[in-house]
């Protein structure tokens, strides 16, 4: 095997490293996010937007979850808690370890979309991959033209990232959020997400759109934007599928002809389109 | 190019002990509880001398031969994969709590293996599974250690099984490169021999070292003879040309649902193939959790919680799962490895329960297109 330090987050792609989860908080009721520093002094992460991380939590299990945030050595993740990994990983206190694998697959391609209006809509926990991405919008907030950020989700209860919506607010983006169903509070609109696309100001022929979300919301938002001019090859999404080993060798993340963990989990729209039509494949 | 050697049996057998006396263990066809599998091998002796296997769909039995020949059989359950990519493998085991994961156990020496009798079909396949764990940006070495490791005597087949079709698949019934030593089996009723020819410089050293007589031209003419005519005597053929567009067209087809009311998801399929790498990882803990460990273990496109993500299934439908098995193997392996996923060994074919047959499949979905 070979020495410590070759790659950005550790040795062989296969063998996790420990990080120590240096601050835990709670974003809703069943999600939440672990800042985790290196538990070793030389380990780093050198990640980008859209790349994700293989999270292993002691004797119970590995799975993947993206980078919303941080540093090369304090990287955010931001977990909803649906099984008995991610309640594991849910569960862990500062100072406790985890088992950590990555970076892997392929980013939002932003320095593409340099000069372009920008949709970037997401469904639940899809806001987390997006996270960072539209930090680093904010950062160079004149490099785009109108930015409008879509986020729908079941409840407003269920909306992450609050003081960060405000914030993105405030550079300038137009943010929209819809919830499936309100409560006494909620004063916006009901519905699903792809219903936010008119509300855009932004010319669909120059328009790149980043999407993230279940898949069926992907599919509608592809629609929609597809109607309101923007090319399929300026659609962006990011895909899931079961994954074991992240380097493309394990099998499960198959879609037709591509490997999700290493081709993606960022694909451009008009390439998995055709796939993402054909039921159960 | 050294000329080929002609061996006699005891000349074979000097070869697998010298091989072993050269620290690899040697593998090879036996005879186990109604089958020829592979395992360990001492000897010529240990071979399936006189046996052959009868195969169809569904369908696999020994029998006699009426001669004494050390390779008149084809594939059967067994690969050369369970070598190569073990079908259990430990990864890597842990301490709890330590602030530096790093493997216990520093990693095995490889066993070295030398291979008797790989068939053109496998040592195919042994190649395409090398792309496979080579490819993309974190390529898995540990396959290719075991297989640059592994001294490779492959047999040329001069009779072809009921389901096989190398020839459809370019793959045999000649070994192509990849060998170290390649024999053709000659046997009649006055003579049992083998001419052998060297497919490496480590091959040729050896045949060097066993010092038998060069074959002569008759003898060469008669092997090469034999192998030709057992191309035009495959048990099933598949008709190659365009046929991932055809399927990638058929992705909708009502025939993928059709064949899952037969399939029993069994994976027998995938398991007896020897391209086929799907794996999972499973972690454990020690009772007390003072330490975890992660293994690796072959797992099938057929089991149900293979595309499992949190909401369920992808592949929802045993139908979903053949289409993937059948469109991976014959579509979209030449998009991922430029290459087939399939080299025509047809153990699919013989070891499915029910008998469905990959090329006779193809063939339908080839035909509903036409008549479409
Ligand atoms: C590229 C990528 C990025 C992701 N990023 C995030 C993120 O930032 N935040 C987040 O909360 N979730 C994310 N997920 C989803 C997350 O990986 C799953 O929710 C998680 O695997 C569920 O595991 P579990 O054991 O808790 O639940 P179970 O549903 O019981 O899962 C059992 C096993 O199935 C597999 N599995 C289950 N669901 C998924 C899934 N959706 N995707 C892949 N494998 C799955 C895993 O191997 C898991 O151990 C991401 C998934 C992918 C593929
Ligand atoms: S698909 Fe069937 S015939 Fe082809 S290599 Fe695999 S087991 Fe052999
Ligand atoms: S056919 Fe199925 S088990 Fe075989 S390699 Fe393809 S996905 Fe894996
Ligand atoms: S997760 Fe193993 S191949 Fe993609």
């Amino acid at each position: 095997m070979a020495a410590a330090t070759e790659r950005a987050c550790g040795t062989s792609p296969l063998l996790p490293h420990a990080w120590r989860v240096a601050e835990a908080w709670r974003e809703t009721g069943d999600v939440v996010t672990l800042a985790l520093e290196p538990a070793a002094g030389d380990g780093a992460c050198d990640w980008q937007p859209g790349q994700f991380n293989m999270l292993y939590a002691f004797g119970v299990g590995e799975v993947p979850i993206s980078v919303s945030g941080g540093t090369s050595r304090r990287l955010l993740h931001t977990i909803r808690e649906v099984g008995p990994v991610t309640r594991a990983l849910g569960a862990l206190a500062p100072g406790s370890i985890v088992g950590l694998r990555g970076p892997f697959g392929t980013a939002w391609p932003l320095r593409e979309a340099r000069g372009r209006d920008l949709v970037i809509a997401a469904g639940g926990i899809g806001l987390a991959p997006l996270r960072a991405l539209i930090d680093t919008v904010c950062r160079e907030r004149d490099a785009f033209g109108q930015v409008a950020v879509l986020y729908g989700t079941r409840s407003p209860a269920d909306q992450l990232y609050g003081p960060d919506l405000d914030r993105w607010r405030r550079a300038g983006l137009q943010v929209e959020m819809t919830v499936d169903h309100a409560d006494v509070d909620w004063r916006g609109p009901v519905g699903v997400v792809t219903s936010l696309v008119r509300r855009v100001r932004s010319d669909g022929q120059r328009t790149t759109a980043f999407l993230c979300g279940p898949e069926i919301m992907m599919r509608f938002m592809a629609r929609e934007l597809e109607q309101a001019g923007v090319a399929d090859s300026h659609v962006w999404v990011s895909l899931e599928r079961n994954m074991q080993c992240a380097t493309g060798h394990c099998g499960h993340c198959q879609l037709g002809p591509v490997f999700v963990c290493a081709d993606g989990p960022v694909f451009a729209w008009q390439h998995v389109r055709r796939l993402l039509t054909v039921r159960a494949l | 190019m050294t000329v080929p050697s002609l061996l006699t049996t005891a000349d074979l057998d000097r070869l697998i002990r010298m091989l072993a006396d050269g620290g690899y263990t040697c593998v090879g066809p036996a005879l186990r509880d109604g089958a020829i599998v592979y395992d360990e091998i001492g000897g010529v002796a240990d071979l399936p001398a006189g046996w052959t296997d009868v195969q169809d769909a569904g369908r696999y039995r020994l029998e006699r031969r009426g001669d004494g020949a050390l390779f008149g059989y084809n594939v059967g359950a067994h690969s050369w994969k369970k070598y190569l990519f073990p079908p259990a493998e430990q990864l890597w085991r842990i301490p709890r709590a330590t602030d530096t994961i790093r493997p216990l156990t520093p990693p095995q020496h490889p066993v070295r293996h030398a291979f008797i009798g790989v068939r053109g079909c496998d040592l195919a396949a042994i190649g395409i599974q090398g792309r496979v764990f080579g490819h993309g940006e974190h390529g898995d070495g540990r396959y290719a250690a075991r297989r640059d490791a592994a001294f490779v005597v492959a047999v040329n087949c001069t009779m072809a099984g009921g389901t096989c079709f190398c020839t459809s698949m370019g793959t045999g019934p000649a070994a192509g490169p990849g060998y170290d030593l390649a024999l053709t089996e000659l046997v009649d009723a006055d003579r049992h021999g083998f001419v052998v020819d060297a497919g490496s410089e480590r091959g040729a050293a050896l045949l060097e070292r066993l010092a038998c007589p060069a074959a002569g031209d008759a003898e060469i003419a008669d092997a090469r003879a034999r192998v030709d005519e057992t191309a035009g005597r495959m048990g099933r053929t598949l008709a190659t040309d365009g046929l991932r567009e055809v399927l990638l067209r058929q992705l909708d087809s009502p025939h993928w649902d059709e064949v899952g009311e037969r399939c029993l998801a069994c994976a027998n399929c995938t398991l007896v193939c020897p391209t086929c790498f799907c794996s999972s990882v499973e972690d454990v803990s020690d009772l007390d959790g003072s330490h975890a460990e992660r293994w690796r273990r072959w797992d099938s496109c057929f089991n149900p919680g293979f595309s499992h993500i949190h909401g369920g299934e992808v592949r929802n439908s045993t139908g979903a799962r053949y289409r993937q098995w059948l469109t991976h193997k014959l579509a979209t392996w030449h998009d991922q490895f430029g290459t087939s996923g399939c080299v025509g060994c047809g153990r699919c074919v013989t070891w499915c329960p029910v008998g469905i047959d990959l090329t006779a499949e193809a063939a339908r979905l080839r035909e509903r297109e036409d008549s479409a």
